[in-house]
């Protein structure tokens, strides 16, 4: 049966190559997909956005709606993650350090809870690990690395980045977060309702800011049509992408911690890597 | 002149597309997948899309590498087949 399969792929594989053949070189000036869309978009994105990376003038105005969609389509997998995997049903059994002799204690009846903080501390029963130099290395990094998300989500339209790269950076802070402390810590921080606040309100922002423009006379994503509303000889569209980036940033940022909250902890948010 | 970096990285692209499916060890794959991800990256920027390569850094190889490293610590490491 695995012969068979072998044959199978490698068949498809020597005619998807065979197929590539008749496409165009990489860079061809004359390629049809470097024809129509791509000289007006190199033209005249500058002049029309004011956005120097014309990328994002593409994906967040231009294209609008597909990074609309593929927001909304980030929200429903962390939603369906949500669904699928949260369990309510809390754990009994708790165990907690010491801090200062590294004594554990069980705590068997879970109403119970110690607050934990200079003397006890949380830990897990299936990730006992335990290091002073990753915690206070991942202390002093974790502030950086979302300085770094908040500043690829504001340079959205001047380089490489964006709202949803920013957001995986900053979610990834977060889930480096529990990963170095607990997740305990991470999900007392922020609470899985302000999670999913966030998450709802980045596409909000997304979907409002667009639909914004409807009253004022445009289409839908017609960032142009905002002027009205801001200071005057402002560069209207750069500051509309701007402000979607905000929302695609929230939101992906939110889902990334409630996906990895729910898949580590099998959705019991107590206890993970 | 940046052919040969090219050939080279595809080169590795291939290598861990291929280790990623042997391998019986399904951590030793989650890390793999990262590495491809990452090749993949550097592919992009060579290539000059630097939007999608910063993407594929930040989604490819760094999330999705912890989503699939929480998602076997709570199955199992072994994979059957």
């Amino acid at each position: 049966m695995k012969f068979i399969a072998l044959i199978v792929v490698s068949l498809t594989g020597a005619l998807l190559l065979y197929g590539t053949a008749e496409f165009p070189d990489w860079g061809d000036p004359s390629s049809p997909a470097s024809l129509h869309v791509s000289n007006y978009y190199i033209e005249k994105t500058y002049e029309e956005t004011h956005a120097p990376n014309f990328v994002t003038a593409v994906v967040t105005d231009y294209r609008g709606f597909d990074t609309m969609f593929e927001t909304a389509v980030i929200f429903c997998a962390g939603l369906g993650c949500f669904l699928l995997l949260r369990d309510f049903t809390g754990k009994k059994e708790h165990f907690y350090r010491h801090i200062p002799t590294g004594v554990i204690l069980h705590v068997k009846n879970g109403k119970k809870k110690l607050t934990t903080g200079k003397e006890f501390e949380y830990m897990d029963k299936d990730w006992v690990p335990h290091d002073l130099i990753n915690k206070t290395v991942c202390r002093i990094l974790i502030p950086f690395i979302q300085i770094y998300a908040l500043y690829v989500v504001a340079h959205g339209d001047y380089s490489p980045g964006g709202g949803f790269q920013g957001g995986v950076i900053f979610g990834s802070s977060l889930i480096l977060f529990a990963i170095s402390y607990d997740l305990q810590t991470l999900v007392e921080r922020i609470k899985e309702k302000i999670l999913g606040i966030l998450a709802a309100t980045g596409v909000l922002i997304y979907a409002g800011i667009a639909a914004i423009c409807m009253p004022m006379g445009g289409n839908f994503i017609d960032y142009g049509k905002l002027a009205p509303l801001l200071p005057a000889g402002s560069h209207v569209r750069a500051l509309g992408m701007l402000g979607v980036e905000i929302g695609v940033g929230i939101a992906v940022m939110a889902i990334m911690a409630i996906i990895y909250i729910n898949i580590v902890s099998e959705g019991r948010h107590d206890e993970g890597l | 002149m940046h052919w040969p970096i090219d050939l080279i990285i595809l080169t590795f692209v291939i290598f861990c597309a291929i280790a990623a499916i042997t391998v019986r060890d399904l951590l030793a794959t989650a890390i793999l997948f990262g590495a491809y991800s990452f090749l993949m990256c550097l592919l992009w920027t060579v290539m000059g899309a630097v939007d999608v390569a910063f993407t594929e850094a930040s989604v490819g190889a760094g999330v999705s590498t912890v989503f699939f490293v929480a998602a076997i610590f709570r199955t199992s490491r072994r994979s059957r087949d």
